[in-house]
């Protein structure tokens, strides 16, 4: 009789009680510092942020306590990550076109995959290593060693397996009638593809692609020791085959600084790169759920 | 119908039209080539770098730990002692936590809101840059566990791991940043190989009695598993490489020490301090490192794709 009702201290129950309150501890441990940690970034970066700090140069550490702007940081960043997309995006989705379009599987694809895993794998200093031997140190670019070109290219290496997964798995997501209706009626294979399979994978790829980009945009360790740093304006197009600065780049030399107004600095700059990464990471979100609920099957 | 088929077969496309297509397809095909020559390229540039202290310093490079630019001598094995220990303990701390998190997200403890907006959270602190998860070590991780790691010290000063009195900063503090930066993918990667267990297996075990943690432990963890282990692994990839945190943390001393509150070294932070400086054999000597770095990180990755894949989910 006794046995139909739920008993606290039968030993499966207090076992059940305990792990879930372990999980429960776990969840609050993994939770808590996250949430610190956005919350402190957003009200100490937020606090230093001041109109001069879009428009001026940072002023090279020292004693003197006015820091000065990110300015050549922030136009930096933009540059060199839209370098890397200029870079990575034809290459990415043209790659990922063959191996969801042209490929049938064979050994050459798995291949491809299997090196676009692995690529997805290395770490991002390896990455500005390569760029530094294959073109800082050869100055194989006009005779010009560190730049914001090379940057960009280290860049594009990481961001290519991000798109290629992305237009690999967006494209094979797209139903096979719609190809074979379009073969059907006499269009061409590259018809088909630009005309009605990329248009209906858009939505997918492109928000696979601005993630990749928003994270090719905090990344460091593959500037360092390519595109190096900048205290100046940027002014023209020649800027490109010099040093040029990021707010990746400033958060690391300025965050080591022994002087407290680098160091806020550091804040600002990492408050405008952690707000804008997040609001493309929520915004492509709600962008995704929304065409997964309009999605036609 | 012979005449159908005559008439089939010379209605060909135009020139220019079929040309198009084949252009087409051969730029996408050698487009798709680029992973491989980048990824080979990789891999030969910096293996042809290393090979000068390669060839001086063979496999003595990996188990010396003198780095004397001075005296020209190099040895990296405070660096790959540095990148395993902070990588493999970091790992440990978070397959526990980020596992029993992607347990608390898959259940319902809560209602689906909550977990859902829980799981996206922890999703986009995967993408905070790593150079800011630095600075928030530096100025506010650090000053919060100075007490604790002076506690450790005098408690548990006999353990070699802790036998230094504490500095500003140390591996210990770079393992706790691993720890935050790995968690969203831990637990990600846990809660969808968790999701992927189909509900059947979940109903039949509770239908002939099974609590819900008896449930979790002998069914859905195990079916779950390699799901997990490749997460895992990705992670322990991701950790190897990490360079920004742990540099700005770590305290980059090429000083060996058992002690983890001592400052260290990882290979990457080696690279990211020194690289710019560096000329002459150290450079080669550098090369040497990344090529050991990236070894390690390859086969950490084609051992989780091959784990994937060997086992992955078969119901």
């Amino acid at each position: 009789m006794n046995s139909l009702y739920y008993q606290k201290r039968l030993s499966r129950n207090i076992g059940d009680k305990f792990f879930t309150s372990l999980s429960v501890i776990c969840a609050l441990i993994a939770i808590l510092p996250l949430i610190f940690l956005v919350t402190y970034i957003l009200y100490k970066g937020g606090s230093q942020i001041t109109p001069e700090l879009f428009t001026l140069e940072p002023n090279p550490p020292g004693d003197d306590l006015d820091a000065g702007g990110i300015n050549p940081a922030l136009i930096g960043t933009l540059i060199i990550t839209t370098i890397a997309s200029i870079i990575a995006i034809p290459v990415g989705v043209g790659g990922g076109i063959y191996l969801a379009e042209y490929s049938k599987g064979g050994a050459f694809s798995r291949f491809i995959r299997f090196g676009v895993n692995v690529l997805a794998g290395v770490p991002s200093i390896i990455a500005g290593v390569f760029i530094y031997a294959l073109i800082v140190s050869t100055k194989i670019l006009f005779g010009s060693m560190y730049s914001g070109l090379a940057g960009g290219m280290a860049l594009s290496i990481l961001m290519l397996p991000t798109v290629i997964k992305t237009t690999d798995e967006g494209l094979k997501l797209v139903p096979n009638e719609l190809r074979y209706a379009s073969l059907g009626v006499g269009a061409s294979m590259y018809t088909t593809i630009l005309k009605v399979t990329l248009p209906s994978a858009f939505r997918s790829i492109a928000t696979g692609v601005v993630l990749g980009i928003a994270r090719a945009a905090g990344e460091t360790a593959p500037l360092i020791f390519t595109a190096l740093f900048s205290y100046y304006y940027i002014t023209g197009f020649g800027d490109l085959f010099y040093e040029m600065g990021s707010l990746a780049v400033l958060i690391y030399n300025f965050a080591l600084e022994p002087y407290d107004a680098q160091n806020k600095l550091a804040w600002a700059a990492s408050f405008i790169l952690v707000l804008s990464i997040l609001s493309v990471n929520i915004f492509s979100r709600i962008l995704a759920a929304f065409t997964e609920k309009t999605k036609r099957v | 119908m012979e005449e159908k088929l005559t008439l089939f077969k010379n209605r060909k496309r135009f020139g220019i039209e079929k040309n198009i297509d084949i252009i087409f397809k051969n730029t996408a095909l050698v487009l798709s080539s680029f992973v491989a020559i980048i990824l080979l390229g990789i891999i030969l540039v910096v293996f042809f770098q290393s090979f000068e202290s390669f060839s001086r310093y063979g496999l003595k490079f990996l188990v010396t730990s003198e780095w004397n630019p001075v005296k020209d001598e190099y040895g990296a094995f405070t660096a790959i002692y540095g990148t395993l220990v902070t990588s493999f303990l970091s790992l440990l701390i978070t397959i526990p936590l980020g596992v029993g998190t992607a347990i608390f997200i898959t259940e319902d403890f809560v209602p689906k809101v909550f977990r859902e907006i829980i799981g996206s959270f922890v999703e986009l602190l995967a993408a905070i840059p790593s150079v800011v998860l630095g600075l928030w070590a530096i100025f506010v991780m650090e000053p919060f566990f100075r007490a604790f790691f002076v506690f450790l010290h005098n408690f548990f000063g006999w353990i070699p791991l802790f036998s230094t009195e504490p500095t500003g900063r140390n591996s210990l503090l770079a393992i706790l940043v691993l720890v935050v930066m790995l968690l969203p993918i831990v637990t990600s990667i846990a809660r969808d190989s968790l999701n992927q267990v189909p509900k059947k297996l979940r109903n039949a075990a509770y239908g002939i009695g099974a609590s819900r943690w008896k449930t979790i432990f002998s069914v859905i963890l195990p079916a779950a598993l390699s799901g997990i282990m490749a997460g895992v692994l990705l992670a322990l990839g991701r950790a190897m490489g990490e360079t920004m945190a742990v540099t700005m943390i770590i305290g980059n001393s090429n000083a060996f020490s058992w002690s983890l509150l001592s400052p260290g070294y990882t290979i990457s932070s080696m690279l990211a301090n020194q690289f710019g400086e560096a000329d002459g054999s150290q450079v080669s000597s550098l090369f040497y490192a990344a090529f050991v770095l990236m070894i390690l990180s390859l086969v950490v990755n084609i051992f989780a794709q091959w784990l994937v894949k060997k086992f992955s989910l078969k119901y």
